[in-house]
């Protein structure tokens, strides 16, 4: 955002700079003023010929379909008859609060993302503070804490499905050797969804830790020894030195976070097919489901509004708190 | 104080050690268990024989026959040449392309270069997940379904990356340009000779984020490659899952194999990938 604000600047200058009314411009012999404005737009040309083949792309494959989605979210296209679409006005909007399925798909992931957003935040940070001490083997346990996050979330969820078996499970068998009884942690609809975000936590906690390391890095050392000669305690540095320093880095991982646990699709799907009794059902696999199973386009696409504004309003909210803690 | 201090050190690493069990074990059970025949893999599971890798003299077979058994099961090798190809076509147009657009933005002034540069980063807010049924439409009326064309020309632009190139090339010194400028260079020229060989960390950086993304893509290739010869590994992987009889051995070898191009990446580049993620957290 900043970036932007700068070169709307630069460009405004430089409109300042061409327009006649200028005193500096007046006293270009005319000759040269003519060279000058063919330059400006031989640099006009370059520069859309070097930003277009992007923007083309951009604008056909993200914001055509941005807008088709839109589109299709007023009307009753069905994959199967593809050239008979009519417009229903808000039908598709109005069935959405009727629709059970899509009820308990936005409460699983509200619920989901409740927990994961917290949870993932202070494992990640309390794993950064860990790591950031001066410790032997630090690049060991760094690469440790950040190796679920190389794999797909496609192999850790086939991966878990096998540790969650509920008898021949690892996590069973390992809890059956301490006398805990079998867990049906992917087969009973109150633990489910749980299991799915302790795997989820597991699994991407290692790599916001690495924004939080570049943020610890970041403090001035001078800072601690400031607080040090104070006479401060550990946690008193912690508070007041530590926490203060990260606060931008943790709010941009808080939105990272929150976003990413929104799109929740990939783990229910494999681990669960969004069972047991739809306990696992997330908002974009409740849209896939609708869009390719059921192939109602047009509804899907009422959902698909509906997430996207939900997804706006996070990132609204969280960026209006950023600014206010900067300002 | 000192005994305090060893104490606290004592702790600290235990938590440590504690954490790396937790962080490390599914990957090494998945990559030990890959070695071993069904009934191994079960029996050990009740004790810690369940993360050491077997003994050659117990497993039949050698130690590659889940490998060997699930090249033969499936068409892997298939999978992952799609993979390859369909993350490599992304890296090489997505370089060229995202960084030509954000040398644009950073050197040039033109008509609406602001406007742009907004349009660009609001972009980032549009979730993919929001998108695929209408993009799938399209891609369905170009033809393009169970194309390679149809995976890799909608994921080229990348607004991200298109930042990370401006963000590089604004504090690229303007010298060595202005130079080979009076030397009669193109600008293309420029930006081809001179600007992109001196670039190369940025581009290692934007490359590795690709692949990263796009190896363990799963959504678009499940849609838009529906027929079997198109499959990607991530694609194919459950392939292992649905169809019965499920041999876990068999799935901890495919699941090794989709995972081992990733640390291979990871543990040479490390270095550029670190730096594409700290200005993740740091530019914004």
């Amino acid at each position: 955002m900043k970036g932007n604000s700068s070169s709307a600047k630069q460009l405004t200058d430089h409109d300042h700079y061409k327009a006649p009314s200028e005193p500096s411009i007046r006293k270009v012999p005319p000759k040269r003023k003519k060279r000058r404005k063919s330059q400006a737009f031989q640099e006009a040309m370059t520069g859309y010929f070097f930003l277009a083949p992007a923007l083309i792309l951009l604008g056909v494959f993200l914001l055509y379909p941005m807008g088709a989605a839109f589109y299709y979210s007023f009307t009753d296209f069905y994959i199967l008859k593809p050239d008979d679409i009519s417009f229903i006005g808000f039908e598709n909007f109005s069935y959405i609060w009727q629709d059970a399925q899509f009820r308990q798909a936005f409460w699983n992931t509200v619920y989901f993302s409740v927990i994961v957003v917290p949870v993932q935040l202070a494992v990640a940070l309390g794993l950064a503070l860990l790591i950031n001490k001066k410790i032997k083997f630090r690049v060991f346990f760094r690469t440790a804490f950040f190796s679920p996050v190389v794999m797909s979330l496609v192999v850790v969820s086939i991966l878990w499905t096998f540790m969650y078996n509920p008898n021949e499970g690892l996590i069973n068998q390992l809890l059956g050797v301490i006398g805990i009884s079998p867990q049906p942690f992917l087969t009973s609809p109150d633990q489910a969804m749980n299991s799915i975000i302790v795997m989820s936590v597991w699994q991407g906690a290692g790599f916001q830790m690495m924004i939080f390391l570049a943020g610890l890095q970041n403090i001035p050392n001078h800072l601690y020894e400031a607080a040090d000669i104070d006479g401060a305690t550990s946690w008193q540095k912690f508070l007041h030195v530590t926490l203060p320093g990260l606060k931008n880095i943790a709010l941009f991982i808080f939105i990272t976070i929150s976003i990413a646990a929104f799109k929740l699709l990939v783990q229910p799907m494999i681990m669960t097919q969004g069972g047991p009794l739809g306990s696992t059902k997330s908002l974009v696999y409740h849209i896939y489901e609708t869009g390719f199973n059921y192939r109602d386009v047009g509804y899907a696409s009422a959902m698909a509004v509906v997430f996207t504004m939900i997804v706006l309003t996070i990132t609204i909210i969280q960026r209006v708190l950023i600014r206010e803690e900067r300002g | 104080m000192k005994r305090k201090k060893r104490i606290q050190g004592v702790v600290l690493y235990v938590s440590l050690i504690l954490l790396t069990f937790i962080f490390l074990f599914p990957l090494v059970w998945m990559l030990v268990s890959s070695l071993k025949d069904e009934f191994q893999i079960f029996k050990d599971m009740k004790s810690l024989k369940a993360f050491l890798p077997p003994a050659p003299n117990e497993v039949e077979g050698g130690y590659l026959h889940n490998y060997i058994a699930a090249f033969q099961r499936v068409d892997l090798m298939k999978y992952i040449l799609n993979s390859l190809i369909y993350t490599t076509g992304i890296i090489i147009f997505g370089l060229i392309v995202n960084s030509m657009a954000g040398y644009a933005l950073a050197r040039f002034r033109f008509p609406l270069a602001g406007f742009w540069l907004g349009v660009i980063i609001a972009t980032l807010i549009i979730p993919p997940e929001s998108i695929f049924l209408p993009l799938y439409v399209l891609v369905y009326d170009l033809g393009w379904v169970n194309t390679y064309t149809g995976l890799i020309v909608p994921f080229i632009a990348n607004a991200f990356a298109i930042f990370l190139f401006r963000q590089f090339f604004l504090d690229f010194p303007k010298e060595l340009e202005e130079a080979a400028k009076i030397d009669g260079c193109s600008q293309i020229g420029i930006f081809f000779r001179i600007i992109v060989p001196l670039s190369k960390p940025v581009f290692a950086t934007v490359a590795i984020v690709l692949f990263i993304n796009h190896w363990n893509d799963f959504l678009w290739p499940l849609v838009v490659a529906s027929d079997e010869s198109m499959r990607t590994i991530q694609i194919g992987l459950q392939y292992f899952m649905n169809e019965p009889p499920i041999k876990w051995g068999q799935v901890m070898a495919a699941l090794t194999i989709a995972t081992v191009p990733m640390l291979l990446i990871f543990a040479f580049l490390q270095r550029y990938y670190v730096q594409g993620l700290t200005h993740t957290g740091s530019k914004n």
